[in-house]
């Protein structure tokens, strides 16, 4: 049951990450990549990560993709053009990250590196929402909160910079 | 096993049938309460005080020709109602609507899912409810719906925040994101008293989230003419109908099972009383939540609508500053009183 759930969600995941890329349209983008959102949320649910799984939709699918579709619609950039050309800088640094990712992911697949690490205690505790809290203000409390102090600092970038007339 | 799943099953359709149920009455009373409003008698042609007036409103819809816009995109356009409804409908699915009963060797929960992240789950729903609106605006190709998407977008976003702050201060109280443990917490006290500005903010960002007057500036009829459903017709406009009113339904209930109390009874404790008091459970829910669903269509007829600009002012400069404060203020409470 487990498995083929992890599989449907899995396939889910990566078609519609797939579309995210090659479709032109930029509103089936968005739209695909709330869909790969989901499937991950599904694949969190499935290793019994509930609260990550539910951050990831609510944060994710319901916000930040929102704000996506929102731009994408007031500014209505119509289809994409097919090709990069070969000089355009941006093709170098497509091709160059393209193949860092294969590599990650024949790494990843041979086994010769763990990306992931030991896992600590057992996989049922660790994705409640308690535990996530204690771990967070406890364990990795300086992280947090820098991470918080950086968010808060593109917050008042962002507002600053929508002040137009600020002397 | 089959015990079980066959209880699942029934209560999914008990909960899915009772929705649609609630809906098609919710629309009657809507036109009912409207006329009470404007002092007249509103619909009583179909059936003994216009009783089977829904009925002959959906097979109106059913049979209304389908238009599809030639510009359109077809796949979103189409998608779009269904995008409003699921969500709409699945929300209802972590609401404990009363008590429970034991039968059948078992204790059955009044229930269909007992998740212990259930506040959260229902962010994640309402929050993606928006897409159905958003998609639905766009995909028409017109310009008056692209308006209403757009704006549904950042009114929803704005409000949510509100909105699950001021239930941050509930879930410090209960210690517990379950929405039973919610309910069982509110014996004796209801929430409401212990975090009234947490319901004020809830109760004014939920009308926004559910897209009703005086905040319903998707639709606005004056400016937009009908907003974002402007294009749909027939059975897909009635979907979207639907939603919204379920949306409504939902909504309801969580403040009762949030602030009021959900399925307890005041003063009664029905755990005690069997069969009975399951049953008083269930009408307790009811009788609540049909209150809050009058105080929609009460607003509605009697408020009239904000200003975008006024939608936004009170939405990020006071609502969210007063939800802060509240959970602040909640949290001083719990630590040091």
């Amino acid at each position: 049951m487990t498995e083929s759930l992890f599989f449907i969600f899995a396939t889910m995941a990566i078609v519609s990450a797939l579309t995210v890329v090659v479709t032109r349209n930029p509103i089936y983008s968005a739209v695909s990549l709330v869909i790969t959102l989901f499937s991950l949320a599904g694949i969190f649910l499935l290793l019994e990560a509930y609260f990550l799984a539910v951050v990831q939709i609510i944060i994710y699918a319901g916000a930040i993709m929102v704000l996506f579709l929102f731009v994408i619609m007031l500014l209505n950039p119509g289809k994409e053009a097919k090709f990069l050309s070969l000089t355009d800088p941006r093709t170098l640094i497509v091709t160059l990250l393209s193949i860092a990712f294969i590599g990650m992911i024949f790494s990843l697949v041979s086994g010769s590196v763990n990306y992931i690490g030991e896992v600590m205690g057992s996989v049922e505790e660790l994705g409640t929402t308690r535990n996530i809290g204690l771990t967070l203000f406890t364990k990795y409390l300086l992280p947090f909160e820098i991470a918080s102090l950086l968010l808060l600092v593109a917050l008042v970038g962002a507002v600053l910079m929508t002040k137009r007339n600020l002397r | 096993m089959l015990t079980d799943i066959a209880i699942i099953i029934t209560k999914i359709m008990i909960v899915i049938g009772g929705t649609f149920t609630a809906v098609a009455y919710l629309i009657l009373a809507e036109r009912k309460v409207a006329g009470f409003v404007q002092e007249r008698y509103g619909p009583n042609r179909v059936g003994i005080w216009g009783l089977l007036q829904p009925i002959a409103d959906g097979v109106k819809t059913m049979l209304k020709e389908d238009i599809t816009p030639a510009k359109a995109n077809r796949i979103i356009y189409h998608l779009a109602p269904a995008m409003v409804l699921a969500p709409a409908l699945v929300t209802f699915a972590v609401v404990p609507f009363g008590s429970g009963i034991d039968a059948f060797g078992r204790h059955i929960a009044f229930q269909i899912a007992d998740i212990n992240i259930g506040i959260l789950f229902i962010f994640a729903i309402t929050s993606i409810g928006v897409y159905g609106v958003v998609l639905g605006g766009w995909s028409s190709n017109n310009k008056y719906s692209l308006l209403g998407g757009v704006r549904s977008s950042a009114q929803m976003i704005s409000y949510e925040l509100a909105l699950g702050l001021s239930v941050v201060g509930i879930l410090l109280l209960t210690g517990s994101l379950r929405l039973n443990d919610i309910v069982e917490a509110q014996i004796g006290m209801w929430n409401v008293f212990r975090q009234p500005v947490a319901f004020m903010i809830f109760l004014v960002a939920v009308f926004a989230e559910t897209n009703r007057l005086p905040f319903d500036l998707a639709e606005s009829e004056q400016e937009l003419i009908a907003g974002y459903h402007i294009e749909y017709s027939g059975f897909k406009y009635s979907m979207f109908m639907l939603g919204e009113y379920s949306n409504i339904i939902t909504a309801s209930a969580l403040i009762v099972t949030l602030f009021f109390g959900g399925w307890t009874v005041p003063f009664i404790d029905v755990t005690k009383l069997g069969h009975l008091g399951a049953f008083l459970s269930v009408v307790s829910f009811a009788v609540k939540t049909g209150f809050f669903l009058f105080l929609y269509l009460w607003v509605r007829w009697t408020l009239p609508r904000f200003r975008y600009d006024q939608l936004m002012h009170l939405g990020w400069k006071i609502l969210l500053p007063l939800a802060l404060l509240n959970l602040l203020f909640t949290a001083a409470w719990i630590t040091y009183v």
